[in-house]
């Protein structure tokens, strides 16, 4: 006759939890002679974790010489001769740099045909409103220029105020040393107006708005709203993204003519404290400085800009899926991308109206 | 020791929401090894009386023991402790929907941080053969499995760490016939097997009929009766006389009787 092992009082989870490594280490031990026989009628409570850490022990086996009480038989029953395997890994594929590449590649391809085809749903949708003028849809249509444009008057006003003071201040070091003092007006106000407004408005848009529709979009797939929408007969285009795309086509122009306005005060408040220039001979100037086209071209920028940003937002929104993860995903990815194609498509108007506005 | 009897101990639990009063002074205690189910009209306070049993509501008057811990003023190690001898099963099923299903059953186990891989996988693989589901599946994501299979896997994790109570919030809602009936059968054997208590929130009178040990019915904002089957039934409040002497209610009750009748013959 071998040894016995009698094992006593709790054998679960919450008893074993804190030195389960040492029991792991001392059981084998006993179990590396298998002529040891085990008791286990004196265990008052035995779970899964305990049974396991046992049958582990064992080697996955039964032992020979085994006393149980019959409600821990069952359990034992459980336990399996071998643990089943994970499906495996999928393992080195040597054609993984053109999959991988020709994936992404195709990517881009679907994201640009399905945003061409929430444009085009649009598109026609306006086209439609146009002729049935009742249709339009005006509360969704208020409801977002009041949240993409008023609601961001606030974040503009100071990004806006505060780049006007760090422009004048850095300029009129430069423009001091030339004696050309009277210049920041020019350096200002065609930069600001033209350039910096709108992809200020722009980027802090994409950041506040772009992200907001997307997620609330993909709020909507996840919680089954679009399916509703759907099986209403309620169009998608022109109750989600329509409004979006023409409520910032209407609330980017006023917030690039609000942040423009801030910028150039900012500018000014920092030219007459470094540079002496008062706020009547800076505003005096400003308009021979600066010609009109300038701001007409920035307006016009902020249209399009507003519009890209909707359509980019809308697109991740409708492609998320019902998901938490996707949601974070894409909510990313339409803000990276809105503002990338802000820039891009600012970077295309810089080229094409290279002639108009500065002489 | 009334704490070793009673696995939770609710003393005069108000909520209120705003003005709006979801619970008005309930005693309630949950025997220990029992399952005992809350039914209820909807809107009479199920859910939120089992989230106050979780700590995910606070009561605003009143007090919740589990385990003889109360939920609100005790100190955080003791409510980490207490945390990990409860499992819950959440009406949707709550898997962690970026994680894989292996992971998901993972997950409390690594939270433990003394529990090795290769034990963690066995015990995955224990808990997935347990609820049914074929190692196949465990590398799947939750949005890629149908309801019934949530609901399993769900189960599953909120077995993970071998809890003493678990509680079920509508356990087969959304289930077809079939699969309710071996989730309950489920539910059954694990009860058996692993000496849990149960507390149930169910609105399906075959579960509540097949399952419970004793039933409390939340009505007026309080529990206005808790005892078994055949006690409630015997009460003549006008909920409780539509709940089960109606026409699905006779039938539930009728199908039941017929089993425990053939039972007994037997």
């Amino acid at each position: 006759m071998g040894d016995r092992c009698v094992l006593a009082g709790a054998w679960n989870l919450r008893s074993l939890e804190r030195r389960l490594a040492e029991f792991e280490r001392e059981l084998a031990r006993i179990a590396a002679d298998p002529a040891c026989g085990w008791d286990l009628r004196r265990v008052e409570v035995i779970d899964h974790a305990g049974a396991m850490l046992l049958w582990r022990a064992w080697g996955r086996k039964r032992v020979a010489r085994l006393e149980l009480k019959p409600e821990q038989a069952q359990l034992f029953e459980r336990m399996l001769p071998a643990p089943p395997a994970l499906p495996p890994a999928r393992g080195f594929d040597p054609f993984f740099l053109p999959v991988f590449i020709g994936g992404k590649v195709l990517r881009v391809y679907d994201h640009l045909a399905h945003m061409l085809l929430v444009l085009g749903q649009s598109v026609i949708e306006l086209a439609g409103l146009v002729r049935h003028p009742r249709g339009i849809p005006w509360r969704e249509l208020s409801a977002n220029v009041y949240r993409t444009g008023a609601q961001a008057l606030g974040i503009t006003a100071l990004v806006g105020f505060l780049i006007g003071v760090v422009l004048s201040y850095l300029s009129a070091q430069q423009l001091k040393l030339f004696g050309a003092d009277a210049f920041i007006v020019n350096i200002l106000g065609v930069s600001v107006v033209r350039e910096l407004g709108p992809v200020l408005a722009a980027i802090l848009i994409a950041g506040r708005s772009g992200s907001a529709i997307t997620a609330s979009l993909g709020v909507m797939r996840v919680t089954q709203e679009l399916d509703a929408m759907a099986v209403m007969g309620i169009s998608q285009s022109l109750r989600l993204t329509l409004p979006k795309m023409l409520a910032l086509a209407i609330s980017m122009p006023l917030v690039v003519l609000w942040t423009d306005a801030v910028a150039l005060l900012g500018g000014m408040v920092a030219a007459r404290l470094e540079l002496g220039i008062g706020y009547h001979h800076f505003l005096s100037n400003l308009p021979d400085a600066v010609p009109i086209a300038n701001l007409w071209l920035g307006l016009g920028k902020g249209a399009v800009f507003g519009v890209m940003i909707a359509l980019v937002a809308c697109h991740f929104g409708l492609r998320i899926e019902p998901n938490t993860e996707s949601l974070g995903i894409g909510t990313t990815n339409s803000v990276v991308t809105a503002i990338t194609v802000v820039i891009l498509v600012d970077a295309v108007f810089a080229i094409m109206f290279k002639d108009i506005g500065i002489s | 020791m009334t704490a070793h009897n009673h696995i939770i101990e609710i003393r005069g639990l108000w909520t209120q929401f705003g003005d709006f009063v979801v619970h008005r002074d309930i005693d309630l205690n949950v025997r220990c090894g029992e399952i005992l189910s809350l039914v209820g009209g909807s809107g009479s306070g199920k859910t939120t009386m089992l989230r106050q049993m979780l700590g995910l509501e606070t009561p605003t008057r009143g007090e919740v023991r589990v385990f003889g811990t109360s939920l609100h003023g005790s100190d955080a190690a003791a409510l980490r402790h207490l945390r990990n001898r409860w499992g819950v099963l959440f009406q949707e099923g709550a898997l962690f929907s970026a994680l894989s299903v292996y992971d998901n059953l993972a997950l409390p186990l690594r939270e433990l941080r003394t529990v090795s891989e290769e034990m963690i996988h066995d015990l995955v693989m224990v808990k997935l053969e347990m609820v049914g589901i074929e190692p196949r599946h465990a590398t799947k994501m939750p949005a890629d499995l149908s309801g019934g299979m949530i609901k399993r896997i769900a189960l599953a994790r909120a077995l993970a760490l071998e809890p003493e109570l678990i509680f079920l919030d509508e356990p087969t809602a959304g289930l077809d016939p079939d699969r309710s009936e071996s989730f309950v059968k489920l539910i059954q054997e694990l009860h058996r097997e692993l000496n849990l208590t149960v507390v149930m929130v169910t609105h399906d009178l075959d579960t509540l009929v097949a399952l419970s040990d004793r039933v409390a019915v939340l009505c007026d904002q309080k529990v206005e009766i808790i005892g078994t089957l055949d006690e409630v039934v015997a009460n003549t409040h006008p909920f409780i006389c539509n709940f089960f002497m109606g026409e699905r209610g006779r039938r539930a009750l009728e199908a039941v009787r017929a089993v425990k009748a053939i039972m007994a013959m037997t």
